[in-house]
């Protein structure tokens, strides 16, 4: 008997605290600064170990390479050059050399399927799942280690687990009894306090830390809203700034029920996985949602598949065709403190979140850009890409003008065309061909 | 790459793959990791799929022929050995004095003479030694694609042929493509540095 009254002891103030530290705070918006005080004894800890791997670490092994540096040392003149080329010269056999070693130099290292895999970090931030060339280095780090997985897995993940529990719970419950509410704009304030409050517990859940930048350009309503895409979580972070419609595909399980409580509440724009196939649907929709200047600014992320946040890839024009105001978003996220990109193909759902409890934090930051709109004579595409640069720019990525869904499907026919295209010229163009050669 | 701890010890057969192909420990291990990024389904090996998907290489005119040189005699399977011996044809010449190697060892994959072989056999898809007057056309039209007309393409065809035959059999033989290419500088066209 003893031991369950200990145990219903511990659990009951246990559970006191959480609701008094946290709960309650994130209801009101207010913050208690213990989440500061833990980041701040993490970055020291970081620091530290930094400087031991550095004293540590032996000359000559160095396979570090930031994410921007190529391991190739390339050679990036354009086809004219590296053909020996003036324009108008004649087919020689030596030009098969150019293309296979463009061919070659893709297989070993191009600028795409890098970015579908987690950025190798300059220095260990003491995860095991970061450590590629960390050798042992001294047993103070040894143990400072140790002791990290035990603070991560013994006393973080039951916490932040509790957290999302409630969490959603919370979201689940609340969205459904203000969906029993008729319409009207007490109904949109609860709606809001409801998604709000839950959304800052579920960071709370991550340990997130989110920097908001320029929150004079926050998405107003009857706008869209676009940002890079990394993990599900970039929709927690961007939600707990302010409330947004949603647009995606119905899913199963536990994100279905989610999707369908939400919906009671405030109108998202879910689509059946029938439905996302058939464009016109799609934008007609999204048209009527926008049209409607009261409800509130549709969240899409145009890249269409999470990208690992080194760089920004192509931005479907589907989204660019509704019109209306464009609130662009920059997402960043500081890998030291967590790896919050979800590799699909590696991770599902739950191991992905199960890791990202595991880590130190999610420490990203949010910057707002003023709204653009499409121009005269601009077409989708063209909107799309200076929409995408201006992300780029903000957030400090790499621009790459492939498709996100190359990880999945095969790439256009278009692009080698041109490079035909080109070549064509070269030995053709000019009119220079010797016909009376035979 | 990947979240994976991967030491040199893990690198299979590294000793001997060192040895064949002369790449350092350092490109040994970057390359394993590029291995093992691109086989998307951990299978251990990748397969002609996993090399399509790369999306610059999908583009490259010449793409499929490069993945078909990964994949000699049928294999549909290509290990990390075989992988990286492909690659080492590629390796920059290295600057000591070639006299001193031993003429009993074979020569190194990355010798002028392999790198030729390897441009060779991408023209060459029979393998009977001869690239004649017909592969040279099915290479330009894929250089070309649809740009370029059939009498146009089959005149450069014709006279690339005649250029480089010398011995009037209609076809260049791997001598004839070679001395064709004796003054070009086949160490700085077909070599890739890989930085540490």
């Amino acid at each position: 008997m003893e031991g369950t009254e200990l145990v219903t002891k511990v659990l009951s103030t246990w559970l006191t605290l959480v609701l008094g530290l946290i709960l309650l705070p994130s209801a009101f918006g207010v913050s208690l600064g213990i989440s500061e005080v833990y980041m701040k004894i993490l970055v020291k800890t970081l620091e530290w170990a930094t400087l031991r791997i550095e004293k540590g670490a032996p000359k000559e092994s160095v396979l570090k390479s930031s994410a921007s540096v190529g391991i190739i040392q390339r050679d990036e003149s354009p086809m004219e050059k590296g053909l020996s080329g003036l324009r108008g010269r004649d087919f020689e056999l030596s030009d098969v050399f150019y293309f296979s070693k463009k061919g070659l130099e893709a297989i070993v290292e191009d600028e795409v399927t890098q970015r579908f895999s987690s950025e190798e970090l300059v220095s260990w931030n003491l995860l095991t799942r970061t450590n590629i060339n960390f050798h042992y280095i001294s047993p103070r780090l040894t143990m400072v280690w140790v002791l990290g997985v035990l603070i991560r897995y013994c006393v973080l993940l039951p916490l932040r687990v509790t957290l999302a529990f409630i969490g959603i719970s919370l979201l689940v419950l609340g969205t459904t009894l203000v969906g029993q509410l008729p319409d009207s704009s007490l109904k949109t304030r609860l709606s809001e306090v409801v998604h709000l409050t839950c959304c800052r517990i579920c960071v709370r859940a991550l340990s997130g830390t989110i920097h908001y930048h320029n929150k004079q350009y926050r998405p107003q309503k009857g706008g869209i809203c676009v940002a890079n895409h990394t993990s599900p979580i970039d929709v927690l972070i961007l939600t707990t700034d302010g409330c947004y419609a949603m647009v995606g595909q119905v899913h199963g399980g536990l994100m279905g029920v989610i999707q369908r409580a939400m919906v009671k509440a405030c109108p998202h724009v879910w689509f059946e996985r029938s439905e996302m196939k058939d464009r016109h649907l799609v934008t007609k929709r999204l048209k009527e949602h926008v049209a409607d200047k009261k409800k509130l600014p549709i969240l899409i992320f145009p890249e269409g598949t999470c990208i690992n946040n080194t760089s920004v890839m192509m931005f479907k024009k589907g989204s660019f065709e509704i019109g209306g105001t464009i609130h662009p978003v920059a997402i960043k996220y500081n890998p030291q403190f967590g790896d919050a990109f979800w590799n699909s193909s590696k991770y599902n759902m739950v191991s992905y979140l199960l890791r990202v409890m595991t880590s130190w934090a999610i420490v990203c930051d949010v910057w707002y850009l003023p709204p653009m709109t499409r121009e005269e004579g601009e077409d989708a595409v063209q909107f799309a890409n200076r929409v995408k640069s201006a992300i780029a720019v903000q957030g400090g990525l790499t621009e790459l003008p492939w498709d996100g869904s190359l990880k999945r499907a095969k790439v256009k026919d278009t692009f080698k065309e041109e490079q035909q295209k080109n070549y064509s010229k070269m030995i053709v163009g000019n009119g220079a061909l010797n016909l009376d050669s035979d | 790459m990947g979240a994976r701890a991967s030491h040199a010890a893990a690198v299979p057969g590294a000793e001997r793959i060192r040895r064949e192909t002369g790449f350092s420990q350092a490109c040994l291990l970057r390359l394993h990791h590029r291995f093992q990024a691109l086989d998307r389904n951990n299978k251990g090996y990748l397969s002609r799929v996993d090399l399509q998907q790369i999306g610059a290489l999908a583009v490259n005119p010449l793409g499929d022929r490069i993945i078909d040189s990964f994949f000699p005699d049928g294999n549909h399977q290509l290990d990390f050995p075989g992988f990286v011996r492909v690659l080492a044809h590629f390796r920059p010449v290295d600057e000591e004095d070639p006299g001193v190697r031993d003429p009993k060892q074979p020569e190194p994959l990355n010798s002028r003479m392999n790198k030729l072989r390897f441009a060779f056999q991408l023209y060459d898809l029979d393998r009977d030694g001869k690239i004649s007057r017909n592969e040279m056309l099915q290479v330009l039209r894929l250089m070309v694609g649809v740009q370029v007309t059939e009498e146009q393409l089959e005149s450069i065809a014709d006279r690339t042929v005649q250029e480089a035959d010398e011995d009037g059999d209609g076809a260049v033989s791997f001598l004839e493509f070679t001395k064709s290419l004796e003054k070009m500088n086949i160490e700085q066209k077909m070599s890739i540095r890989i930085l540490k």
